[in-house]
C-alpha cells in the first residue's frame, strides 16, 4: 500500500520533471524571455521605393530567423511611423484624465506609442532609403522604446550602402539586421553557409546555400556518390565521403578554389564520416582499416594516424566538441542498436548519452559545447527519427519534432539559436531550418532530394 | 557349158528390147542458142553488213546486288537492240545492268547489209553469307555470376549469416570456384546493402560488415579471398524503394557484382 503510493507519486511527478528539464534547455539556448521588436515597413524616396518590398521582407526574415525577438505584428502599429529621429516628439507631461477616457497618444510620434499596448515593443527599428549618385543608401536606426526621453533612446544609427537594385536592397537589409542582432548579443547568420548533399543532378553531390535557402550552388562534381560533408572551422575546406575512386573514401576540397586537397586514405574498405577538430589541424573519421568501423584521428593530410576507439562494435560519426576540442560525441552499436556516446579524445571515459531506447544518431554540437542535437527514434517506430536536443552534463533532453516524416541530421547555426535538418514531412527529403525550440520551421530546398546539412560560419 | 538355146533366147530378147526402145523415141529439136551476153556494166557493190566492234560487260562477274556495265560500239546499223528488256539503244553507249542471276545479253544490230549479233555475259555470284552468330555456349563472366550466385539476406541491424544465407552462400562458394576456374583473372565484388531505416552513416558501416561477413564465410569454404572485394553502399543503392518489410528484406543483403 505504502509502496503503491510512492510509485504513484513518482509517476505523477514525472511530467513536471520533464517540463522543468525542457525549459532548462530552452533557457540555455534562448537565454530567457525574448524582447519584442517593432519593425514597421521602411519606405524609399523616389527610385528607391520599388526596391522596398524586397528590403522589408529580407529585414523581417533575418530578424525573425535570429530567434532573438518576438516581432510585433505590423497591424498593431500606430498609423504614423517615424522615418528618422526628428520625427519623434517628446511626450508631454501626463495630464489627468477622466476615468474611462483613453490615454492620450502621439499617433506614433511618442516613444510610449510603441512601448505601451497594443504594440508593447521593447525596440523599434526604423529608417528610410534613397538613391543618391546611383547608390542605394539606407538610413537605419534602432531605438529602445522603453526609454522615457527620445534623446536617450537611440541604440543604433547607421548608414548602409548598396547597388540601386534588388540585390543592393537585400544586402543593406541583411547588414542592418546583422547590426540589430549584434546589439542584442546575437550572432548574425549573414555570410554563413549551409553545405548539404543534393541529388538534383542525378548524382549525390555536395552543394552550398545561404542560410535563407538562396544562392544554391554545386560544390563537388564527381558524378558519383558524394555524401557526409564537414566544414573546417575557418570555412576554407570541406571534407566529405565519396565513392568517386571506388570504395567510400575521404575527400577534401578547398571551398575557395574547388580544388582537391591531398588526403591520405588508409587502406580500408571504408573511410567515412569526416569531422574537423576546432583548431582545424586534424580530422576524425570512421575507418574499417582493422575490421569493423572504428574512430580514427589523423592530420589534415591524412598522416599521423591514431585509432581512438577499440571495440567490436560499429562506430561512426565522430563529432569533436567545438568548445573544448578535448572530447567527442559519436555513434556506436556497442550496447545493441545505434546510440549516441561521448568519450575523451584518447578514447577514455566513454559514456552513453542517449538512454538506449530506439536508435540515436547524427550528433551535432551546439557552439557552446554543452548541448547536443541529434536524431532519435525514441517513442516512434524504427527508422522514424525526430530531432532532440540534450544538455550533455545533465542528460536532460527536449524533443523538437514529432513524427512529421523522418527528421535527421540536425546541425546548429553559428548563432546557436537555430538548427538546419533534413525532413521528409512534405513527402521528399528536404532541408529545413527551425528555432532551437522547434518553432518556425522553414523549408529551404525543393529541387531533387536534399539532406545532411552542415551549417558553417 | 552353155546351152545354145539359152543364148539364142537371150540374144532375141535383147533384140526385141532394142527394137521397142527405138520405136518410142522420136528425134528432139536442137536447143536454142543462149542469149547474147549483156553489155559490160559494173554492178553496184552490195550494202555493207553491220559490224559490232565491241560488246562486253565490265565487270563480267559480279556479286548479286551489285551492278555491271555493258559497253558496245556498233557501225553500219540502222537499229540496235539488246534483249533482256533493254530494248533499242544507241550505236555507241553503255548501260548499267543489275542482273539478279547470271545473264547473257544479246546485242542485235540490223542494217541494210544484214544483221549481226553479239553476246556478253554477266556472271552473278552469291555474296558470301553473313558470319554465323558467335558460337556462345560458353557463358560470360557476368552471366555465370548473375545466373549461379545468389544474394545473402540479413536481419535488421544484424550482420550474422542467417540459416538461409548459409545454404545460399555454400552453393555460392561452389559457383564462385567454378567461375574463377573459367575466368582466372576475374574478381568479384561483394556489395553490402541495408534497408532505409537506420541512419545513413551507421548503415554504411553496417553494409561494410555484411559484405565482410559474406566474404569470410566464402573464404572458409575455400573461395580465394584475394578474388573477393567488398564495398558498402549502406542505404544509398536500394534495389527496392517501398516502405514495408518485404522491401526492406530485399535491401538487407550482400550482393555479388562484377564491380563495374
Amino acid at each position: 500500500m505504502r509502496r503503491a503510493f510512492w510509485l504513484t507519486a513518482a509517476f505523477s511527478a514525472m511530467p513536471l520533471a520533464i517540463a522543468a528539464q525542457q525549459s532548462d534547455i530552452r533557457v540555455m539556448i534562448q537565454g530567457g524571455a525574448r524582447p519584442a521588436i517593432a519593425v514597421p515597413d521602411l519606405r524609399g524616396s523616389g527610385a528607391a521605393q520599388p526596391l522596398m518590398n524586397a528590403f522589408n521582407e529580407t529585414l523581417y526574415n533575418d530578424l525573425d530567423a535570429s530567434g532573438l525577438f518576438k516581432i510585433v505584428p505590423k497591424t498593431m502599429y500606430p498609423l504614423q511611423v517615424p522615418q528618422q529621429p526628428p520625427d519623434f516628439r517628446e511626450q508631454p507631461a501626463p495630464q489627468p484624465t477622466r476615468p474611462g477616457q483613453p490615454p492620450p497618444n502621439g499617433g506614433g510620434a511618442w516613444l510610449s506609442d510603441w512601448s505601451s499596448p497594443p504594440v508593447s515593443a521593447n525596440y523599434l527599428a526604423f529608417g528610410y532609403t534613397a538613391v543618391q549618385n546611383n547608390v542605394l543608401v539606407l538610413y537605419g536606426w534602432l531605438f529602445n522604446a522603453g526609454q522615457t526621453s527620445v534623446s536617450q533612446a537611440q541604440v543604433l544609427g547607421k548608414r548602409y550602402f548598396g547597388s540601386p537594385d534588388e540585390a543592393g536592397a537585400k544586402k543593406t537589409a541583411h547588414e542592418f539586421a546583422a547590426d540589430i542582432i549584434a546589439q542584442m548579443g546575437g550572432t548574425s547568420l549573414l555570410g554563413s553557409k549551409i553545405y548539404f548533399v543534393s541529388n538534383r543532378t542525378g548524382h549525390k553531390e555536395i552543394w552550398a546555400m545561404d542560410p535563407d535557402g538562396s544562392n544554391q550552388r554545386q560544390i563537388s562534381h564527381f558524378n558519383s556518390l558524394s555524401i557526409e560533408p564537414a566544414v573546417s572551422p575557418d570555412g576554407t575546406k570541406i571534407a566529405f565521403t565519396s565513392f568517386a575512386r571506388g570504395n567510400p573514401a575521404i575527400f577534401i576540397l578547398s571551398t575557395d578554389t574547388g580544388r582537391r586537397l591531398p588526403f591520405y586514405n588508409q587502406v580500408a574498405s571504408m573511410n567515412a564520416t569526416p569531422n574537423f577538430t576546432p583548431d582545424g589541424k586534424q580530422l576524425l573519421y570512421a575507418s574499417t582499416a582493422s575490421g569493423g568501423a572504428q574512430i580514427y584521428s589523423a592530420n589534415i593530410d591524412g598522416s599521423n594516424l591514431h585509432r581512438i576507439s577499440n571495440t567490436r562494435a560499429l562506430e561512426v560519426e565522430p563529432k569533436v566538441n567545438p568548445k573544448t576540442g578535448a572530447d567527442l560525441a559519436f555513434v556506436s552499436g556497442r550496447s545493441g542498436p545505434q546510440q549516441v556516446y561521448r568519450m575523451n579524445m584518447d578514447g577514455t571515459d566513454v559514456q552513453r548519452l542517449s538512454n538506449g531506447e530506439g536508435e540515436a544518431s547524427n550528433p551535432s554540437w551546439h557552439p557552446n559545447g554543452q548541448i547536443l542535437a541529434f536524431a532519435w527514434t525514441r517513442g516512434f517506430a524504427t527508422g522514424n527519427f525526430n530531432i532532440f536536443v540534450m544538455d550533455v552534463a545533465s542528460r536532460n533532453f527536449n524533443q523538437l519534432t514529432y513524427g512529421a516524416g523522418r527528421n535527421e541530421n540536425p546541425t546548429w547555426a553559428p548563432d546557436g539559436r537555430r538548427l538546419a535538418f533534413m525532413s521528409t514531412r512534405t513527402g521528399s527529403e528536404q532541408i529545413w531550418t527551425m528555432l532551437a525550440d522547434g518553432t518556425q520551421p522553414k523549408q529551404l530546398t525543393t529541387a531533387g532530394k536534399n539532406g545532411t546539412p552542415v551549417w558553417a560560419k | 557349158m552353155l546351152d545354145k538355146r539359152k543364148i539364142s533366147i537371150f540374144c532375141l530378147s535383147m533384140l526385141l528390147a532394142m527394137f521397142a526402145a527405138g520405136c518410142k523415141k522420136k528425134a528432139p529439136p536442137p536447143p536454142p542458142p543462149p542469149p547474147p551476153a549483156p553489155a559490160a556494166v559494173t554492178p553496184p557493190p552490195p550494202p555493207a553488213a553491220p559490224s559490232i566492234t565491241a560488246f562486253a560487260a565490265e565487270p563480267s562477274s559480279i556479286e548479286r546486288g551489285q551492278s555491271s556495265t555493258l559497253n558496245w560500239t556498233v557501225t553500219d546499223a540502222t537499229s540496235i537492240s539488246i534483249d533482256n528488256s533493254i530494248g533499242a539503244v544507241q550505236a555507241a553507249a553503255s548501260r548499267r545492268v543489275f542482273p539478279g542471276a547470271s545473264t547473257t545479253y544479246t546485242l542485235t544490230a540490223t542494217g541494210p547489209g544484214g544483221a549481226k549479233t553479239a553476246t556478253a555475259t554477266v556472271n552473278v555470284t552469291e555474296p558470301p553469307p553473313p558470319p554465323p552468330p558467335p558460337a556462345a555456349p560458353k557463358a560470360t563472366f557476368e552471366q555465370m555470376l548473375s545466373g549461379s550466385v545468389v544474394d545473402a539476406y540479413f536481419e535488421y541491424d544484424k550482420t550474422d549469416i542467417r540459416e538461409d544465407a548459409r545454404a545460399g552462400l555454400t552453393k555460392d562458394a561452389d559457383a564462385l570456384k567454378a567461375i574463377f576456374a573459367s575466368f582466372p583473372d576475374a574478381s568479384v565484388t561483394i556489395e553490402g546493402h541495408c534497408d532505409e531505416r537506420g541512419s545513413a552513416e551507421y548503415n554504411l558501416a553496417l553494409g561494410d560488415r555484411r559484405a565482410t561477413a559474406a566474404k569470410e564465410f566464402l573464404v572458409q569454404l575455400g573461395v580465394p579471398g584475394d578474388k573477393l572485394k567488398t564495398i558498402s553502399y549502406g542505404k544509398e543503392r536500394p534495389q527496392c524503394t517501398d516502405h514495408d518489410e518485404t522491401c526492406w528484406q530485399k535491401n538487407r543483403r550482400a550482393h555479388f557484382s562484377t564491380g563495374q
